[in-house]
């Protein structure tokens, strides 16, 4: 509660949560807000010539090249970007946290195994990898999301295996420890707690890299498998009409990049609030 | 004794990315010797050309006569183009080296100027106006503002020439774009690295004394912002590897990004391997150089 | 009259013809010499082998850097002799000799003979080299021992003299002659060829109209002008310049600046109807009919689509003009497997038409009158993805719900030729476009039972003995005199193959190209049936 208190002192995280509120709001309730319905290709929605309609009248933002509705694809686009997000990014701090703890704690020999592991992965070129994954599977929002999770969760990993080893050190891990306290009743109390600011920072951080991961993948055409819409592959369907019909990149464009910068801002000043040595280090 | 430690770890860790991308790619259901027949092909066609890639063979068979000839330097021929694909990669790598450092050169010029003026005024508006900035910057999606880049200053002023490679005009907005949004990380360090020592006691002292601004800031600040700049390069080098295929694509940049998405599309295996293991040797080698300087800037890390 | 019949006979007497040259003469305009043209590609060029190459961008410079025996008239689907300076064949239809012209050079300087052309064909069908093409040459004598393994030289192909090549078939083939004409069959010296250490298509050596003078991998490559080509005045322009890595946006942009000549990816959708409303829309758009055919494989080895009801059903559930205008009108509908410019077409067939409550009509009497849930595969490049969302909104007027998977287009072809995986493939993007202009080209592969196999390329698994019994009947009347009953009996093999409708037939689909207000020449040099764009014809308006 302290925390939430810290958050909405500062008007940059303030600004932050609203913007992700705004978006999560939107994203549940698209089905009542969404004017038309996103699938929906209406003859009214192209020219005469067939080309999109600019925004204006019934349609809010315009209409897309086989004429749906701009805004109301970009409504459920959220769920789609959203929950990719928070699966692919829950799935790999789970990921990262277990990997990274179970090194950080174990250290012998498997536990530089696990880490060499985790070399391995990092040195795998991220973007490239997701995109032979995607592009070779048969993609689908789960497929999309477990691609994105296996490419972030090193990052966690790392950290969290850093800061393990420097818990493990302190002394009243040795002093459970001499006390009798086995390992996972140490895991479980008192190092996965220490933990949390660490997850829940990385975890808001990595949802901002989740969204323009898939908008990146999707714009590659390999993301959300039509026509389900997601805020890439609507650019993706409209890059060439980037002159003709610029409402149709500019402002999924603008979606993305709020929402990114959003848990960005909200993520770093978490990270503020409950790691005290970053304080003031911005 | 240690550095043989560490040419041994990075051989065993590209062994590994080798493998596990040619078992991804062995697992797949689409066909390279069918994609070479082409659609005409009698059955015999397929057949001799899967033969004569090898293809009929068992994976481990496979992995080993690849993994024999990469130790010779051979790293093979594309399945399409029958050209060798070090010959490929060679000559598309000079335009995507050029393209990584101009887009490091960017983000750190502009990441040193945005970061030395935040720290210096920190606290003020300047101060969080800079540092929005750099969120912005690292939240954009890269495609979109690369079309935005391109429209504006290529296509409708006309300062830029569209697409291309080789002369200096050509490499701005491409490393524009990647400099951009990468500046954002560099100035937040700088910043954090600055204010660390301009929080210092003697700073405040010489401060006491006397000692302008500007030349505290430059003499003693800055140099310590220096090395995490250089480690984060090194962690940049491997980032940039993956993240210049968008940038490659939008501006027709004939770099390393464009071949390997031709060779996806195409199933070339041998072309694949190549591209992922020249990054990811990218990655390796840049890590290296940031652990290298990690104990340097700060003692308490021991070397593991 | 004299080009009707060339058109309609397989040639059976001696043709001393023209040289092809004079024949773009007496096409429209008169062409000027000179110039140095820029064209542009998205795609780098993978090979300029002429045994290996296969692919839209490469298949014309391959035509303009090699000869062959036999060639087009520029522009139509008619073949003459090129390389060849004269030809008979004998009245079995099983043996064919050409007399070779004589001084003809390589751009080694060696000069051309006999044994270069047996060698050329045997290295296009030697397994050792790969090549997409062997299987073109099946008539040739001695054809199953060299793709058996058992031999590398075809005892079909023979040399009397330096000056003479003599085929011997073990068939009649009445597609012989477009054979001898593909690119597969360019005549290549065996020097270069074991000098270029197995990569002869980045160093490519030819007797063809034009030289490759550079290539920078991954920018450009430079083409220039033999001027000791063995037909006068042809080519006309001196040079062009292939840069690639464009995106055809920008290349378009250039285009409209002056700095590029043709955009070769032609125009992309966005820019299509702001470039045709524009006061020199007309002259920068070159808008051809190919030899294409867009179409919707119904797997007729899956349920519900082994019954015929349904699959009439479907052929009645899509708007096909609908598809036409999501490709900003640069498609026709289509109602049988051939497209209109190839011989065998009927224009009179009218298939099925547009009716969605005759559809539902039709399901419900094949059982299905809830309709049923399906998957319909496509390749993940634009427009593709987004006329399968358009098919897919049209099934589920009729009832039918359809689940889209746009996957790269390696995995549509592996899923369509594995038995029982991919019940719909929208061919978009993989449409089959024919290799040569000829009615057999459009059957055996996509809806012969030989193409219905394993990793085949007939994704309706559709095998009607009886048509294949037809279809090689067909292919062996090589008498001339037969010519019209033959593309009279191929035509009613594909009207008759929509009754079975193992296809929705969608659109035959135009191809567009941009080039600069300063290209001159016919459209049908720009969008050549065999040729995809004549190097040899284009010029520049001084």
């Amino acid at each position: 509660m302290r925390v939430m208190k810290e958050l909405l002192r500062q008007p940059v995280a303030l600004f932050g949560i609203l913007i992700v509120l705004t978006v999560v709001i939107a994203a549940l309730a698209a089905p009542m807000i969404a004017p038309f319905d996103p699938d929906n290709q209406m003859f009214d929605g192209l020219s005469l010539e067939g080309a999109p309609l600019p925004p204006g009248g019934p349609f809010l933002l315009g209409t897309d090249t086989l004429g749906r509705d701009l805004f109301s694809r970009l409504l459920y686009g959220a769920r789609t970007s959203l929950i990719i997000g928070l699966v692919a990014n829950g799935v790999a701090v789970t990921i990262g946290l277990f990997v990274g703890i179970v090194a950080g704690y174990v250290r012998g020999f498997f536990g530089t195994l696990l880490m060499r592991f985790t070399d391995l992965m990092m040195a795998f070129p991220a973007l490239l990898l997701a995109i032979v994954l995607a592009a070779l599977l048969r993609p689908s929002l789960w497929i999309v999301a477990m691609v994105i999770a296996l490419v972030n969760w090193v990052q966690v990993a790392r950290i969290v295996y850093t800061e393990t080893r420097g818990l493990v050190e302190r002394d009243f891990i040795m002093a459970e420890r001499s006390l009798g306290a086995g390992h996972g009743r140490i895991l479980f109390l008192h190092i996965l707690p220490h933990l949390m600011p660490t997850a829940i920072v990385w975890g808001t951080l990595g949802i901002a890299t989740t969204v323009l991961l898939e908008a990146t993948l999707s714009f590659l055409g390999i993301g959300v498998q039509p026509p389900q819409p997601s805020w890439g592959n609507i650019i993706f369907e409209s890059q060439s009409y980037f002159q003709a019909a610029p409402w149709l990149v500019f402002f999924p464009g603008a979606i993305i990049l709020l929402t990114a910068l959003s848990f960005n801002l909200v993520g770093d000043a978490l990270r503020d609030i409950l790691d005290p040595t970053q304080r003031g280090r911005g | 004794m240690l550095f043989l430690r560490r040419l041994v770890q990075m051989a065993l860790i590209l062994l590994g990315v080798a493998a596990i991308t040619f078992v991804l790619l062995y697992a797949l259901p689409a066909d390279p010797a069918r994609m070479i027949a082409g659609r005409s092909a009698t059955a015999q066609t397929v057949a001799n050309i899967r033969r004569e890639l090898g293809l009929d063979q068992s994976l481990p068979v496979q992995f080993w006569s690849y993994l024999s000839n990469l130790l010779q330097g051979n790293l093979g021929r594309s399945y399409a183009q029958k050209t060798e694909v070090a010959t490929l990669i060679m000559a598309r790598l000079p335009a995507t080296l050029t393209l990584m450092f101009s887009g490091i050169v960017v983000e750190v010029m502009l990441g040193l100027t945005l970061g030395t003026i935040a720290a210096v005024r920190r606290g003020g508006f300047v101060d969080r106006l800079v540092m929005m900035a750099s969120f912005v910057g690292v939240s954009a999606p890269q495609f979109v503002v690369a079309l935005l880049l391109l429209y504006v200053f290529a296509a409708t002023l006309g300062w830029f020439p569209m697409s291309g490679y080789g002369t200096f005009s050509h490499v701005v907005l491409p490393a524009a774009t990647l400099g951009v949004l990468g500046a954002g990380w560099y100035a937040r360090m700088v910043r954090s690295a600055m204010i660390d020592v301009l929080n210092q006691d003697y700073v405040r002292t010489a401060r006491a004394k006397g000692l302008s601004s500007r030349r505290i800031t430059f003499r003693h600040a800055l140099p310590n912002a220096v090395l995490p700049v250089i480690a984060m390069i090194g962690i940049d080098i491997g980032q940039f590897m993956g993240g210049v295929v968008v940038v490659e694509a939008v501006y027709g940049w004939p770099g390393i990004g464009q071949l390997a998405w031709q060779a996806i599309q195409q199933v070339d295996i041998p072309i694949i391997m190549g591209v992922t293991l020249t990054s990811a040797l990218a990655i390796i080698l840049g890590n290296l150089v940031a652990d290298l300087i990690a104990p340097v800037i700060d003692p308490r890390i021991r070397t593991r | 009259m004299f080009k009707r019949w060339l058109r309609n006979t397989t040639v059976a007497t001696m043709v001393a013809i023209a040289p092809v040259g004079t024949m773009s003469a007496m096409a429209q305009g008169a062409p000027q010499q000179g110039g140095d043209i820029v064209v542009t590609y998205k795609d780098d060029i993978t090979t300029l082998d002429p045994a290996i190459g296969y692919d839209w961008v490469n298949w014309s410079m391959i035509k303009s850097l090699y000869s062959r025996l036999m060639d087009y008239e520029p522009g139509t689907p008619n073949p003459v002799p090129s390389l060849a300076e004269s030809f008979e064949v004998a009245p079995d239809g099983l043996t064919y000799t050409f007399k070779l012209r004589k001084g003809v050079k390589f751009s080694n300087g060696r000069e051309v003979v006999a044994s270069d052309v047996k060698y050329s064909i045997e290295r296009a069908v030697d397994p050792e080299t790969q090549g997409p093409g062997a299987g073109f040459f099946g008539a040739i004598n001695g054809f199953e021992d060299v793709t058996g393994g058992k031999s590398t030289t075809l005892s079909g192909i023979e040399t009397p003299d330096a000056g003479t090549v003599v085929f011997e078939l073990s068939r009649p083939d009445a597609t012989f002659l477009h054979v001898l004409a593909i690119n597969f069959a360019s005549v290549v010296p065996k020097e270069a060829v074991e000098a270029a250490g197995g990569d002869f298509g980045k160093s490519p050596v030819g007797s063809g109209t034009f030289t490759l003078k550079e290539w920078t991998i991954g920018q450009r490559l430079v083409f220039e002008k033999n001027p000791a080509y063995y037909v006068k005045n042809v080519p006309h322009i001196d040079k062009f310049t292939v840069e690639v890595g464009q995106e055809p946006l920008v290349a378009l942009l250039r285009l409209q600046k002056g700095e590029v000549d043709i955009a070769g990816d032609g125009i992309p959708p966005a820019k299509f109807l702001e470039i045709k409303n524009s006061p020199d829309g007309a002259q920068i758009i070159v808008d051809g009919a190919q030899l294409h055919t867009g179409y919707i494989t119904l797997n007729t080895k899956m349920k519900p689509f082994d019954n015929v009801k349904v699959r009439q059903a479907l052929n009645m559930a899509v708007n096909k003009e609908r598809v036409a205008r999501i490709l900003n009108g640069r498609a026709t509908p289509a109602n049988q497997p051939l497209p209109p410019l190839m011989p065998g077409y009927d224009k009179s067939f009218t298939g099925y038409a547009y009716d969605v409550a005759k559809a539902k009509a039709l399901l419900a009497e094949a059982g299905f009158a809830d309709g049923f849930e399906t998957v319909l595969y496509s390749t993940n490049t634009d427009p593709q993805p987004r006329i399968a969302q358009a098919i897919q909104q049209d099934l589920a007027a009729i009832g039918v719900k359809a689940e889209i998977r746009a996957l790269a287009q390696a995995n549509v072809i592996a899923a369509g030729g594995t038995e029982g995986e991919a019940p719909m493939i929208w061919s978009g993007g993989m449409a089959w476009i024919a290799d040569f202009p000829d009615a057999s080209n459009f059957y055996g592969p996509i809806l012969g039972c030989a193409g219905a196999v394993q990793g085949g390329w007939n994704w309706s698994w559709y095998c009607n003995k009886d048509l294949d019994a037809r279809a090689v009947a067909a292919d062996s009347m090589s008498d001339p005199a037969k010519a019209a009953e033959r593309t009279a009996t191929w035509g009613k093999v594909f009207t008759d193959i929509m009754a079975d409708a193992p296809w929705v037939p969608v659109i035959n689909e135009r191809r567009v190209v941009a080039k600069s207000l300063r290209m001159g020449g016919a459209d049908n040099i720009y969008i050549d049936p065999t040729r995809v764009i004549n190097y040899d014809a284009i010029f520049v308006k001084q």
